[in-house]
């Protein structure tokens, strides 16, 4: 089957922010679900800065394991979960996403987009790390830890991944292609 | 001579290779996608409003500029069209100023215009934005050099591994041979799929001209089963 030649990526640029950014866009528990969970952290470039400038896609299975999602990321009623969040960086680097843990596969699918980058880069955060899965049986133990979300003993039910671009604890990037 | 000095300069662009301290430097782990990356968000009429692909029509009066209309499909690799998918852009206004507070280019802002837009695509793939044709601006400082024309995509398709933000830029336009961001992409035949096509079926008489631009997403994408599955 032949194929038609693909649209090339562009880098995001420093002024999406009143475009793609909306309000609520981290919140993807409904509001005072009792099984959510927070995930934080920070984004870190190759000379250990923070990024102050990129934004974080995540995109999840429900608890249940569907992989459906549902309209409303993008104006939040409050109890529907989409499956999707979108959350830039603030002026320190870091990011917070309040969510469900996700049925089945045990991680949530991150692209990360910024200014300074031609493409988005794909990563995982897993929340467990499971013998039988293919990516993370192919890393070596330093890289894998990369992609794990740790508890933080600080908080209830928190949970901390940072994202590292470049450098020492360079994050796991994906090629998906 | 100095014009000429000039001139080499300006025809040898520094190309845009992004920020290093922001680049990988381990190359990216192959993986086969996981049915998390296989399915991806889904949107609807909640997260469009009426108003939002009409970026002419956003506030009390017109904003400034030449109006323009911008349509065109989004596909797969295999030509299937991206249905009811989110399509947002963004981009300067006539002057060539965005309304973002770090933008400092002493060009006027627009009281009339944001320069924001959404829609979903139709059953063809197909989306459709009215706006004004953005202005060229200064890119780095002191650089001397001048982005051309463009408006900023952001496209999802069924599968998360297609997302893809870009630009689009316009035909003719004398800054696109100068410009280090598109020219960055090697490949001439690639670079030119960057740019929209005047069409004049595209016109709507006494109120905008008419540019396409299709978008064909890279990526693995579902398969026509799994779409299935999902519209269920
Ligand atoms: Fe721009």
């Amino acid at each position: 089957m032949s194929v038609l030649p693909t649209t090339p990526s562009q880098t995001i640029g420093p002024y999406y922010g009143n475009a793609l950014p909306v309000p609520g866009g981290g919140e993807l528990a409904p509001v005072g679900h009792p099984d959510s969970v927070t995930l934080h952290g920070r984004v870190h470039d190759g000379e250990g800065e923070p990024v102050t400038d990129a934004l974080l896609e995540f995109w999840q299975a429900a608890p249940d394991g569907s992989l459906r999602g549902a309209p409303g990321s993008l104006c939040r009623d409050g109890t529907a979960f989409t499956g999707f969040a979108r959350v830039p960086t603030r002026r320190d680097g870091r990011f917070v996403l309040r969510t469900l843990l996700p049925g089945g596969a045990p991680y949530l699918a991150l692209c990360v987009l910024a200014r300074g980058l031609t493409r988005h880069l794909f990563t995982r955060v897993y929340f467990a790390l499971p013998e039988d899965d293919p990516l993370l049986s192919a890393l070596p133990p330093e890289r894998r830890s990369t992609l794990l979300a740790v508890p933080d003993p600080g908080h209830h039910r928190a949970y901390r991944f940072d994202v590292h671009l470049r450098g020492e604890h360079e994050t796991v990037f994906l090629d998906f292609s | 001579m100095a014009s000429e000095t000039v001139q080499e300069e300006l025809s040898r662009p520094f190309l845009y290779r992004g920020a290093v301290e922001r680049h990988p430097v381990q190359p990216p782990v192959r993986v086969a996608p996981g049915a998390v990356e296989l399915a991806g968000p889904v949107f609807g009429a909640a997260d469009v409003g009426p108003l939002d692909s009409d970026l002419t029509r956003q506030h009390r009066g017109e904003p400034l500029g030449e109006r323009i209309t911008l349509s065109g499909r989004v596909l797969d690799r295999h030509g299937r069209p991206v249905r009811g998918q989110l399509v947002e852009i963004w981009q300067a206004n006539a002057a060539g100023r965005y309304v973002h507070e770090s933008d400092r280019h002493a060009a006027p802002l627009d009281p009339n215009f944001t320069g924001t837009g959404r829609c979903l695509t139709d059953d063809d793939g197909r989306y459709h934005f009215t706006t004004v044709r953005p202005g060229a601006y200064p890119w780095m400082p002191d650089s001397n050099a001048w982005r051309p024309a463009h408006v900023h995509f952001s496209l999802f398709g069924t599968a998360f591994t297609q997302r893809l933000v870009t630009q689009m830029y316009f035909p003719g336009d004398p800054l696109l041979p100068y410009d280090a961001v598109s020219g960055a992409i090697a490949d001439p035949a690639a670079r030119a799929r960057l740019v929209a096509a005047y069409d004049p079926g595209l016109n709507r008489p006494d109120r905008s001209l008419g540019y396409r631009w299709d978008i064909v997403l890279d990526g693995p994408a579902a398969t026509p089963a799994d779409d299935a599955e999902r519209r269920r």
